[in-house]
């Protein structure tokens, strides 16, 4: 799991090792108490059988994740067959949250490699403007992306104005819609471990493609492309985690219709549903997906290290 | 000295109303309640409100039942949610005369099926739910249920469904003819196919942006309340709120006293000040709803009474109350609804 | 020569830029530019006004969002700060503290809260609180605040510390500092940039943290996000981008001394 951050061994220094544990101390205690034991009683409650009307009774059973897996038909009583519309969507969410991806990739790659390229003195100020709309609150941003798509919104005016559309298009309320703010919300995540990646490139050896004819294409599929490989890879896990369990897109730009893992599980919470082992046995079954994704990952980056 | 008495009484009046000073936390629906009025009750008692909001019956128990009790003093679900409340213990007992303004109920509410005795609630405000039609996009007949569950082509993609279970599955059982808390078989699977059904016509579920989505034009059908869409005509005149002859559903919010309440008095105030006349009426001149409370009409705004959206014409059907179902069938709507959702 | 900078270019490369950082940019030029709208309409232009901006100070809603914005900002300073000092130490141990079981263990805990995705952290967080009978509120959102800025501090003070050679403290202690001292004089102002950065990031993070404090929050504690959330549900409102704006400059404020800090950090 840690194979996503550094692991800080370049300069294994031991100047503090007697107070180690005491430094570390306050970490465990906070994340120990705030962040492990919730996930903990999550998983327990995941396991809990659902009240009347709201809340828990703590009897266990497997009913959350029967009712994930299994459609009893509306009555309860029919023969249980797969049941499709949990993995729907969550199929979705993998599906917005690739496209986004994809969009993401087809966009961050030229630009981080344009970036990586520039002179040393104005790189910075490429990276600064990169970087300055992931410091804007998302929800903003958000709701900008809402703004700009609405059906009278400056968009549509725009192509209206210069004439390419006759009709203002319809994008508010699609899945569209969701895939764009998903792409828009984190595409700076996707730009920033490219750059570092391709600056770390030594282009002589695109040079050396060069001198024996390969063509440019060529050799940033062949020479680039692979030299990179563990940037694009983070870059892609960094926009598509995030976007696997977002709820403020589906919400504010997908018309809360067609859901999406995150507004399944906030709706067993938040809203009419009121289920809470369900809303744990889902939020179990995205964190799991993501840990084997992040496991995959990060054998992927010992490899390559390896073979560095 | 006489003045000095008498100044010295009202310190020690002020010093009083300071001391009964409190707080006091509502939990109410969105846009609603005027904070104007907010202002007035807590320059009169001196009490320090704060409001929070929701958006459907359903949603407000489900944060109350997960771990909401004892943080809000009062809030304001409609008829069938009191009844549901009580049976699940949420609500604490005004007792006989704690309430000074009790006597201002109207008869016709004073002893609601869902609260016999009033002894939970106070009538907050009452009204309709049905949808509205923007006119300029749609120049059919309006007052059919078709429009929502079996719309015309050119309204396809172009409805707003409220995001609250009861009122859209009510409005669905008026829509096919059913009964409410229905437990036949063949009627159910006929009701949750004619949802999934009306669902690929449906452009989105909420609840927030009924008025907005209506008057922005982003659709043209839209499941509102009559107040709410009131409001919204006078922010564009083209929207019409329909009374379909297959019926609609009413419903009465009512101001309810939470169990564990943290401000328990100031709950009480709250409720013996919405139950004068002058302050509910500016509740209905805001929100344009009617009152459950006697002499407020020399306090009303005169349109009300005239209101298209509160006056029904003769072709529409009955209006309807929100059955509380028991467990068992309402396991069946739940599952409908967890459908019509995903 | 020229046939070396010709293997770095590609052609279309620069206009996928400039489309990228169009993208990035467009919906918050357009929602600035609203702001300045005169008209209560979101469609129609009526020329400059700064009356959006003045009903977000007196306007009926000034009063929830002044508390909200004061909630949001208490918050972010004591959850960055506290989780800034509590990811310097355990930074410290990891970085400084020698080879021992617990230090992979130790570093996956820290960056738990990144790897989680955050709605399954706020339903983890909403549910533990519920069962341990905590009343949501305030504190609610602080505690959970200050758990999961923890990674986002982390990471910079990490990545500088490795930067820094131990030899100027083992220097220091040679000429008798004690360890305590040789942390205090040399170590932390050498770490200052990373450390300034770590605060930074972690201020940000909480301010803009929407999800979990929507978990978490209490009866009537909003914060700014949350609050934003509130009237936006119910249609997109003049002075909500007056706020926007706001906040977007104040966050670009709060990027331009981070890139000094980092900035400061490379020449050092």
């Amino acid at each position: 799991m840690a194979g996503g951050a550094a692991p800080g061994g370049s300069t294994a220094s031991d100047t503090y090792a007697r107070a180690r544990h005491w430094l570390l101390m306050p970490s465990w205690a906070v994340l120990g108490v705030f962040v492990l034991a919730p996930v903990c009683v999550m998983v327990i409650y995941s396991f809990l059988t659902k009240e009347f009307r709201g809340g828990v009774i703590w009897d266990p059973t497997l009913a959350a994740y029967d009712q994930f897996f299994f459609d009893r038909g509306l009555f309860g009583d029919s023969d249980p067959k797969l049941q499709w519309t949990y993995i729907t969507i969550f199929w979705r969410s993998i599906w917005q949250a690739g496209l986004a991806t994809i969009l993401s990739l087809l966009i961050g790659f030229p630009t981080a490699y344009y970036i990586a390229t520039r002179p040393a003195k104005t790189r910075a100020l490429w990276v600064f403007l990169i970087t300055i709309p992931y410091w804007v609150n998302l929800l903003i941003r958000t709701v900008s992306m809402k703004f700009l798509l609405r059906d009278e919104g400056p968009l549509n005016d725009f192509l209206l104005n210069i004439g390419l559309i006759t009709e203002p298009l319809q994008i508010i309320n699609t899945n569209l819609a969701v895939q764009l703010g998903l792409f828009y919300s984190y595409l700076p995540f996707m730009v920033l471990p490219i750059y570092a990646a391709v600056e770390r490139y030594n282009f002589s050896m695109s040079e050396a493609a060069a001198d024996l004819y390969a063509t440019k294409w060529t050799t940033l599929r062949r020479i680039v492309l692979p030299a990179v490989r563990p940037g694009v890879i983070a870059g892609c896990i960094l926009v598509f985690v995030p976007s696997l369990g977002a709820f403020l897109a589906p919400d504010l730009l997908g018309g809360a219709k067609n859901f999406m893992i995150g507004s399944l599980i906030e709706e067993q919470f938040k809203g009419n549903a009121g289920n809470w082992p369900f809303g744990a046995a889902a939020s179990m079954i995205l964190l799991s997906m993501v840990l084997i994704l992040l496991m995959i990952f990060a054998h992927q980056q010992r490899r390559a290290e390896a073979s560095a | 000295m006489k003045l000095l008495t008498s100044s010295a009484m009202a310190l020690a009046l002020l010093a009083n109303s300071a001391a009964a000073e409190g707080e006091l936390v509502i939990y109410h629906w969105f846009e609603y309640m005027p904070a104007e009025l907010l202002e007035k009750f807590e320059a009169e008692t001196g009490i320090k409100v704060t409001m929070d909001t929701y958006d459907s019956n359903e949603a407000m128990l489900a944060s109350l039942k997960a771990g909401g009790m004892g943080t809000y003093d009062v809030a304001v679900p409609g008829d069938y949610m009191v009844q549901i409340m009580a049976g699940e213990g949420l609500l604490d007992t005004i007792a006989d005369g704690e309430l000074t303004n009790k006597g201002n109920i109207a008869s016709a509410w004073a002893d609601p099926s869902f609260d016999p005795g009033r002894k939970h609630s106070i009538p907050y405000q009452w009204g309709s739910t049905s949808f509205s039609v923007n006119t300029e996009d749609y120049d059919g007949e309006i007052n059919t249920t078709d429009l929502l569950f079996n719309p015309p082509e050119e309204l396809s993609g172009k409805i707003n469904m409220l995001d609250s279970q009861g009122e859209v599955m009510a409005l669905a059982a008026l829509h096919m003819g059913f009964p409410q808390c229905d437990t036949d078989r063949d009627r159910l699977s006929a009701l949750n196919d004619m949802l999934q059904n009306a669902k690929t016509h449906w452009a989105s579920f909420n609840s927030d942006t009924a008025k907005e989505v209506l008057v922005s034009g982003d659709v043209s059908v839209g499941m509102i309340y009559d107040g709410f869409s009131a409001k919204a005509r006078e922010e564009r005149a083209s929207i019409t709120y329909a009374f379909p002859t297959q019926g609609y559903v009413v419903w009465m919010d009512n101001v309810v006293l939470l169990k564990d309440a943290p401000n328990r008095d100031s709950a009480i105030k709250f409720m013996d000040f919405l139950l004068e006349p002058e302050n509910i009426a500016a509740v209905s001149n805001y929100a344009r709803y009617g009152l459950g409370v006697t002499g407020a009409e020399e306090f009303l705004d005169p349109d009300l009474a005239t209101l298209p959206e509160a006056n029904p014409p003769e072709t529409a059907g009955a209006g309807a109350f929100i059955a509380v179902c028991d467990q068992a069938t309402q396991a069946v709507y739940d599952q409908i609804w967890t459908n019509l959702k995903n | 020569m020229s046939a070396k900078t010709d293997v770095r270019t590609y052609t279309g490369f620069r206009f996928m830029t400039i489309l990228c950082l169009v993208v990035l940019y467009a919906p918050l030029i357009v929602v600035t530019v609203y702001s300045f709208n005169a008209s209560r309409s979101l469609t129609v232009w009526e020329g400059l006004s700064l009356r959006w901006y003045a009903e977000v100070f007196v306007g009926p809603e000034s009063a929830k969002f002044k508390q909200a914005a004061l909630n949001s900002f208490s918050i972010a300073l004591i959850a960055a700060t506290l989780a800034t000092a509590i990811a310097t130490a355990a930074a410290t141990a990891i970085v400084r503290g020698g080879k021992f079981r617990l230090r992979t263990p130790s570093l996956g805990l820290i960056t738990l809260p990144i790897m989680v995705p955050e709605i399954v952290l706020a339903v983890a967080t909403l549910i533990f609180f519920n069962s341990v009978g905590f009343t949501r509120g305030y504190m609610t959102i602080l505690v959970a605040h200050i758990a999961f800025c923890i990674p986002f501090a982390y990471l910079p003070i990490q990545a500088r510390m490795q930067g820094i050679e131990d030899t100027y403290e083992h220097a220091a202690m040679d000429l008798y500092a004690t360890r305590a001292q040789a942390f205090r004089r040399i170590l932390l102002p050498l770490m200052m940039p990373g450390i300034i950065s770590g605060f930074l990031l972690a201020f940000i993070v909480s301010l803009d943290d929407f999800i979990i404090t929507n978990f978490v929050k209490g009866a009537g504690v909003e914060t700014l996000p949350t609050a934003i959330f509130g009237s936006v549900k119910q249609g997109l409102k003049p002075n909500i981008m007056a706020i926007s704006t706001m906040l977007l400059g104040f966050s670009i404020v709060m990027v331009t001394l981070s890139y000094f800090a980092s900035k400061r950090n490379n020449t050092q």
